[in-house]
């Protein structure tokens, strides 16, 4: 398989500063990347940059197949994106939210049925107001949006925030399925143990570059298990 | 691109039906401003009545810079105008399709409006045609403009200010028509109504033409 990522000495400018300073990083397809780093290292603007949300320059930033200086905007169907914050609208009912996903990615019933049963969004749960949900009960419905959009290139900046032990579980499963099924996984993450379970292999950033670093293996303990 | 229009402006009326911001927030800002300005006038009737036009398209303008406003704070909340990006909808799909859920929720507005003038000015009628063909394009006008000034500002800390100082001025020119040919359907005037919705319906084609140009750069960048 290809590289879903191919990034040599990449720069993104926010505001004049170089939240990226010269990025060299090669993700294969089907690979599950961790992103790790402290807090300003640059991992958010990575994923955002590989969303193609972010404007690049470098000698070279390809994100499966497209180039992201030339065609920025023809990456972003190909790729699901949660940050932060959950992308969600507060006023909108769990069902709305979901069959407005599905919409917008041409997704049918199956899908949004299997993400309703897989996230445990259904039954009364579906008619209320997304600004009512939890921390977790919305993160849940933002990873069942991502699930419906079935992107090829799964980008999740801190996923596993404040979602309790089962749901972490399950996005660890679905993100793990996610793989099997052939898309390409980055996440961020400061979790060591979630992130050792989860990631094939570890990159660490500092100061908007990636850094060489050991195998998660070898960085982590062998009881830091979430 | 009409499938995204659709389910962009879909997507705002759903928010809208479940939210009822329209409704409960913007529309008794309107009939309030209207009431403030009767009190102003000292409850003259021939005052109001001669003023009656000026002041429904005042009203509704405020009436558009809260919907723009609000239209734009639900795509900041969360990311959700990157969502929709992600999901592969173009910028025009987005623009247009917000500034059609925008200009329904302002014929709601002007709908009340001028169920306001008739009750609390005691206007009479006399164009019924002319005040909805000029009602009609002075609304999609100010959606339009609104949510070009809305995909502008979103995300600006100073959007709250920001927001009116830009819609406003370049508003005027409906504002302009849209109170004169209100002035004729309303028997204030013997001037040209529909010269004027005709000058109301240059100005909607202008801002399209606009709207067009300027949907790739504002919501690639916002």
């Amino acid at each position: 398989m290809g590289a879903a990522v191919a990034f040599e000495g990449v720069v993104a400018l926010l505001d004049r500063f170089p939240a990226l300073a010269g990025v060299d990083l090669s993700v294969q397809a089907g690979e599950m990347v961790c992103l790790r780093g402290p807090n300003g290292a640059g991992k958010s603007t990575l994923l955002r940059a590989c969303a193609g949300l972010v404007p690049v320059r470098g000698e070279r930033a390809e994100v499966l197949g497209f180039d992201l200086k030339a065609q920025r905007r023809s990456v972003r169907p190909h790729v699901g994106l949660l940050g932060h914050r959950s992308p969600l609208y507060g006023d909108l009912r769990v069902d709305d939210q979901l069959r407005h996903c599905a919409d917008v990615h041409r997704a049918g019933v199956p899908e949004v049925s299997a993400a309703i049963e897989r996230f445990a969004l259904g039954g009364r749960l579906g008619e209320v107001a997304i600004r009512r949900l939890s921390e977790g009960q919305q993160r849940r419905v933002a990873l069942a949006c991502l699930t419906i959009a079935r992107p090829r290139l799964w980008l999740l900046d801190e996923p596993h925030a404040g979602l309790d032990t089962v749901s972490r579980d399950a996005l660890d499963e679905l993100l793990a399925d996610a793989v099997e099924a052939g898309a390409t996984v980055m996440f961020a993450t400061h979790e060591t143990g979630r992130s050792r379970v989860a990631a094939a292999r570890q990159v660490m950033l500092a100061g908007g570059r990636v850094e060489p670093t050991a195998p998660v293996s070898q960085t982590n303990g062998p009881t830091d298990v979430a | 691109m009409w499938r995204e229009i659709w389910l962009v402006c879909r997507k705002d009326m759903i928010i809208e039906w479940r939210a009822r911001v329209t409704l409960v927030q913007i529309v008794p800002t309107v009939l309030l401003v209207l009431v403030v300005f009767a009190f102003a006038l000292d409850a003259n009737p021939s005052l109001l009545g001669a003023g009656a036009g000026g002041l429904f398209w005042v009203a509704v303008l405020f009436g558009a810079v809260l919907g723009a406003k609000r239209s734009f704070d639900i795509e900041a909340e969360g990311g959700n105008l990157d969502a929709l990006r992600l999901g592969g909808l173009v910028p025009a799909a987005i623009l247009w399709g917000k500034a059609a859920a925008l200009a329904l929720q302002l014929v709601l507005v002007g709908v009340f409006a001028a169920a306001g003038l008739l009750v609390l000015y005691s206007v009479t009628v006399h164009d019924w045609l002319l005040i909805v063909v000029a009602g009609l394009c002075g609304m999609a006008a100010f959606a339009i403009c609104g949510t070009l000034y809305g995909a502008m500002t979103v995300g600006l800390r100073s959007a709250d200010t920001l927001l009116p100082l830009l819609l406003i001025p370049v508003a005027a020119p409906v504002l302009l028509a849209g109170t004169r040919a209100f002035d004729v359907a309303l028997g204030t005037s013997a001037d040209q109504g529909w010269s004027w919705t005709a000058l109301l319906a240059v100005v909607l084609v202008t801002y399209v033409a606009v709207g067009w140009a300027a949907a790739g750069p504002l919501l690639e960048d916002a």
